[in-house]
């Protein structure tokens, strides 16, 4: 299942605009609310499709969110967009308290995550949401891989009862799947291997596979594994790589701190056996330049995760 | 019907008399909580339950009900005496309030108390919520109306500005809102703190009517109501104000029992100021 070509296609927003349509076909609970990006989230689609069950909030996050909480008590199923960094810190407090701990059933659909936005800079990258949004009772997050995970992963968010938060990116991705059998909470393996696992998230799924397609003309079998889901994380997939393979990269367009390197450290340390290596954000707020430059310059090019994964294999 | 409406406001005073009994007996009981805010707001709350509000205690979900949602969080014991009192459980309950593993926290959980329409306590949160139940409410072309009560403290918060803009916007003619001007908030009076007049040009300039009156006025919170129910196209403010911990001598208009619980001889005082067993 290694790529063979990195064929880019639509964004995971593009995907989620067309799948909000089928949806909102499908079901007329289903709002969807957006503070004055709806353009930019792809929100526009269903706009023009179904006006009535569409509310541009304006530019005001923390109303957006509690009047959807509103919505969800009275049967209605809000998806709420915008930028990662503004639901989740603008609004951070709302989405916790008329949200999360009251467990309504809000679906908080983002695009422009991580370091998606290139040049827009830091107050528009998002590097703390996953750690944010999985410390959160309640919460089910997500970050879909490519456009055809973010269809089904939108359906699955809209098919369970409670809130959750999915995270998209902004440019085109690679395209990881043909077909797939999606499940919130199971962690997809990619493809096995022996000496070595990637377990990546959301845009990283596609780097993580370049990686292990490199690694195998030097003769190391990497397994890859797409975690889609951060919390519930899976921890079956990884501790089945902790018993099969010599140690663990993890790969996320997030903060190292708190997202999902951290939420497979800590599922390993409890375990006690096994190495693992985040690659993600440096801990820094970023500068500019085109998203795949600034992955590269982080320490997420698809070199340096192969010489990660080499000094890890050849450390012991 | 004049003496039908007479014994209606003697019922409703009669009522609020309760109330406040059962929320110095839990504040004093527990030792903590919240009661100048509690009993400033004691004509509005039972008002609603008890005369305006379409309900059915023993039905809390019934989807034609009208909704109530308690935005300023802190003013619970008053809430909780309400449903206790109305039918939502047992008036014996009142006793757990704050008490270690008790469903009566200090601000209400939905999920833990029955009738609790939202969770609150976090300020400036209520009025966006009670906006998307109004908003659901014309969507599905119900008549139910949607009541929520705001602290003269809380307006400070931006988001409550935001919510003011969008009912508008929205032109939430369902919607009613109050505001508890009882003039104070735990640091002290609201215009020494952080000024919020003049608050009807507010919100009168944010689209909203705007009505003014006496909070523990009965008669003047119906009609404020029935005006509210008959205002199309905007959603209704009504500013009431009133006296912070009314009906305890030492209490009113006093910051400091914003968020104090009356003990000793002190509490012993308030419990015979407002006629408790």
């Amino acid at each position: 299942m290694l790529l063979e070509t990195r064929e880019l296609v639509k964004s995971t927003r593009e995907a989620f605009g067309d799948t909000l349509i089928e949806l909102g076909k499908a079901n007329e609970n289903i709002f969807v609310m957006d503070a004055d990006l709806s353009e930019s989230t792809k929100t526009n689609k269903f706009a023009a499709r179904f006006p009535e069950r569409f509310l541009n909030m304006g530019i005001s996050e923390q109303n957006m969110m509690g009047t959807a909480a509103g919505l969800a008590l009275s049967g209605k199923i809000p998806i709420v967009s915008t930028f990662a960094v503004f639901a989740t810190m603008r609004a951070g407090e709302q989405v916790r308290t008329s949200i999360a701990y009251p467990n309504l059933n809000v679906k908080i659909i983002v695009t422009h995550s991580g370091l998606s936005v290139g040049t827009a800079g830091a107050t528009h990258f998002c590097e703390e949401d996953l750690a944010i949004m999985r410390s959160l009772p309640n919460m089910v997050v997500i970050a879909p891989a490519d456009a055809l995970e973010t269809d089904l992963a939108v359906r699955a968010a809209v098919e369970y009862k409670g809130p959750v938060y999915i995270r998209l990116g902004r440019g085109e991705a690679p395209v990881i799947y043909k077909e797939l059998d999606y499940e919130i909470g199971k962690a997809i393996t990619l493809c096995e291997g022996k000496d070595v696992t990637l377990i990546a998230t959301g845009i990283m799924v596609g780097r993580a596979l370049e990686a292990a397609r490199k690694l195998k003309t030097l003769n190391v079998e990497a397994r890859v594994i797409d975690m889609h889901t951060i919390k519930p994380i899976d921890k079956e997939a990884i501790l089945k790589a902790v018993e099969e393979t010599k140690g663990i990269i993890t790969l996320e367009d997030h903060n190292v701190i708190g997202g999902l390197g951290s939420a497979v450290a800590e599922v390993v340390a409890e375990e006690g056996k096994a190495r693992v290596k985040r690659l993600g954000i440096p801990d820094v707020f970023c500068t500019i330049a085109k998203p795949d430059q600034l992955w590269d310059y982080y320490g997420m090019s698809v070199n340096n995760i192969c010489d990660l994964a080499l000094s890890l294999i050849n450390s012991d | 019907m004049e003496n039908r409406k007479v014994d209606d406001i003697t019922y409703l005073k009669e009522k609020c008399k309760v109330i406040r009994q059962h929320i110095i007996n839990m504040i004093g009981g527990a030792g903590e909580g919240h009661p100048g805010g509690a009993l400033s707001a004691v004509e509005i709350v039972t008002t609603l339950y008890f005369r305006v509000m379409r309900l059915d205690p023993e039905n809390p979900g019934w989807p034609e009900r009208d909704r109530f949602i308690m935005s300023k969080g802190h003013a619970s014991a008053l809430l909780y005496a309400v449903l206790a009192e109305r039918g939502y459980f047992p008036v014996e309950e009142l006793t757990n309030f704050r008490r270690p593993w008790s469903k009566l926290s200090g601000h209400p959980d939905m999920h833990k108390v029955p009738g609790v329409e939202m969770t609150t306590g976090s300020l400036g949160q209520g009025l966006s919520v009670a906006n998307g139940m109004a908003l659901a409410g014309k969507y599905d072309g119900r008549d139910y109306r949607v009541y929520t009560l705001l602290g003269d403290g809380e307006i400070q918060e931006g988001q409550v500005w935001e919510a003011a803009m969008a009912a508008s916007h929205y032109k939430l003619d369902n919607l009613t809102a109050f505001i508890d001007r009882n003039g104070f908030q735990i640091d002290g009076p609201t215009e020494e703190v952080m000024a919020v007049e003049p608050l009807g040009d507010k919100w009168q300039s944010f689209g909203w009517h705007v009505i003014a009156i006496d909070g523990h006025d009965i008669i003047q919170i119906l009609e404020a109501i029935a005006e509210a129910g008959q205002t199309k196209g905007k959603p209704t403010m009504i500013i009431a104000k009133t006296v912070k911990g009314k009906g305890v001598s030492f209490m009113e208009g006093k910051a400091e029992w914003h968020g104090k619980a009356p003990s000793g001889e002190l509490f012993t005082q308030a419990k015979k100021e407002l006629g408790c067993e």
